[in-house]
């Protein structure tokens, strides 16, 4: 059942021009930024060259590619994020999907897992970008693994989030306003956090991100962005049994 | 008694609905017999959608309790809803599909094995006639023929219960009439409840019709036998929805 709604959602965001055209432009803004760094890299070569361990490709294309798509793919999440429940809604097709044999647990995993089918796509159209770099070099594979696996991760997050604001009103624009609200909030935890480090340091999503990006595959940061998931999840399903009991 | 609980499809016992302070719908009893055609009637606001969204599962009573063909909706929501189909007031489609996938997702929605989705969705469209919009975006369609596809999707499990709120509202008296024959045939081999506030609609419909006012069932009568006494449902609807509206203010 989770797999139905999940081909729904998908068939949805593909059969609207909205999934076409994000794609389009982001892909566009990744492959200048790519190929900006790739021409960087290849003017630093000589320089590299006198260093004992320089680094490589992997470093100076991929690790900064990835960091630039975390902060495209804070604000394209709430895009696709906020029709999930507030359009249904709207569109009093919520109902359809209320009244069928289906538990609402079904219904959010559902609508999770389409979306996050879809930006399984936009990272590996990032991630075959960097290996059209065999071409002419050897990767580190292990760090560009890493870092994708990073990514996303932190869409999940963004995911079950922008789920849990959709479900919390009726008009999709807010929903994706709400979400930007609470992304960009943070966003400020991470600016915080360059400045000095401390407890708020565990906290941010970003920098979760970051270990991942330098090839550091921590359990907290694993543990940190399933709970957070799960979190939003939970709250998502609960919000929508709670419209049942008390709406 | 046995034989009673098996002759009803729907029965829903002393159902309350709170919304904050209000009550909506007071210690409301309602059974529905197999083969039977109920007309819900009353004024707007009497709390029939509330009713209607209680027994398919979208909204749970404050108190009592619901059993559908024999499985009590809120201890199963998922057993209980299988055998309902439900068209709401408005009809939840996605505009942005065609008439064949929107049938199809909904025919796996409801639990269809994927073998057999093909002929539910063909099955539906025949009895709705909409056999020739297969390949129709949805949201070019006209009202009637949207209203159309939304029984379609209440029906496409051949579901024992059909709850439909409402279902000619904003339709052309051509196709009112059309949506009564087509709710009569389908009372011929289920339980249908048919929600509206069109008199005449149940008098040509339905087999019996309950009245309600102020979330209160203020009548319930087979429709036989109001007519062999000789009442008028109009006349009966009018004394019963306004009687209780200047005894209570």
């Amino acid at each position: 059942m989770i797999f139905t709604i999940a081909r729904k959602e998908l068939y949805m965001m593909f059969c609207s021009p909205l999934a076409w055209l994000l794609l389009t432009s982001v892909q566009l803004l990744f492959a200048w930024f790519f190929l900006g760094r790739l021409d960087a890299f290849l003017q630093l070569q000589p320089q590299l060259m006198q260093i004992a361990n320089p680094p490589g490709f992997t470093e100076i294309i991929v690790t900064p590619v990835f960091a630039l798509s975390a902060v495209v793919l804070l604000l394209m999440v709430p895009l696709l994020t906020m029709r999930q429940f507030a359009e249904e809604r709207k569109n009093n097709t919520l109902t359809l999907l209320l009244s069928a044999p289906v538990s609402i647990t079904e219904i959010v995993l559902g609508k999770f897992l389409g979306l996050t089918v879809f930006f399984l796509g936009v990272v590996s159209l990032i991630v075959s970008m960097f290996l059209t770099l065999l071409a002419g070099g050897t990767l580190d594979l292990g760090l560009l693994i890493s870092g994708a696996f990073g990514l996303f991760l932190l869409i999940c997050c963004f995911v079950a989030l922008g789920l849990y604001i959709s479900s919390l009103t009726i008009q999709p624009v807010v929903a994706a306003i709400g979400m930007l609200a609470v992304m960009l909030g943070f966003w400020m935890v991470d600016l915080v956090i360059s400045d000095h480090e401390g407890w708020i340091y565990y906290f941010s999503i970003f920098k979760q991100f970051e270990l991942f990006n330098n090839g550091l595959v921590d359990t907290y940061s694993l543990v940190y962005c399933a709970l957070f998931t799960a979190f939003f999840l939970v709250l998502t399903i609960r919000r929508l049994d709670g419209e049942r009991l008390h709406g | 008694m046995a034989d009673e609980r098996e002759y009803l499809t729907l029965s829903a016992q002393h159902i309350q609905r709170f919304y904050g302070e209000r009550a909506v719908v007071r210690d409301l009893t309602l059974q529905l017999r197999k083969g039977e055609v109920l007309g819900l009637l009353g004024p707007n606001g009497a709390g029939k959608t509330t009713t209607l969204r209680m027994i398919t599962g979208n909204l749970a009573p404050s108190s009592g309790s619901i059993e559908v063909c024999g499985v009590d909706l809120l201890d199963e929501p998922q057993k209980a809803k299988a055998h309902i189909g439900y068209l709401p007031e408005m009809p939840p489609l996605y505009s942005d599909m065609t008439v064949n996938e929107y049938l199809r997702f909904a025919a796996r929605l409801h639990r269809i094995e994927k073998q057999w989705v093909a002929q539910a969705v063909e099955e539906a469209k025949k009895r709705c006639g909409l056999a020739d919009r297969s390949r129709y975006l949805i949201g070019n369609l006209s009202k009637g023929l949207q209203q159309r596809v939304g029984i379609a999707q209440a029906i496409i499990h051949e579901p024992d219960i059909i709850i439909l709120d409402e279902p000619t509202v904003g339709l052309d008296p051509n196709q009112m009439r059309e949506m009564r024959t087509l709710i009569r045939d389908l009372g011929e081999s289920r339980s249908v409840i048919l929600s509206t506030h069109i008199l005449s609609e149940v008098e040509s419909v339905c087999d019996r019709v309950q009245i309600m006012h102020e979330g209160r069932m203020v009548l319930n009568e087979m429709l036989a036998d109001f007519k062999q006494k000789g009442a008028d449902l109009e006349a009966e609807f009018t004394r019963l929805t306004q009687n209780t509206l200047t005894t209570t203010h």
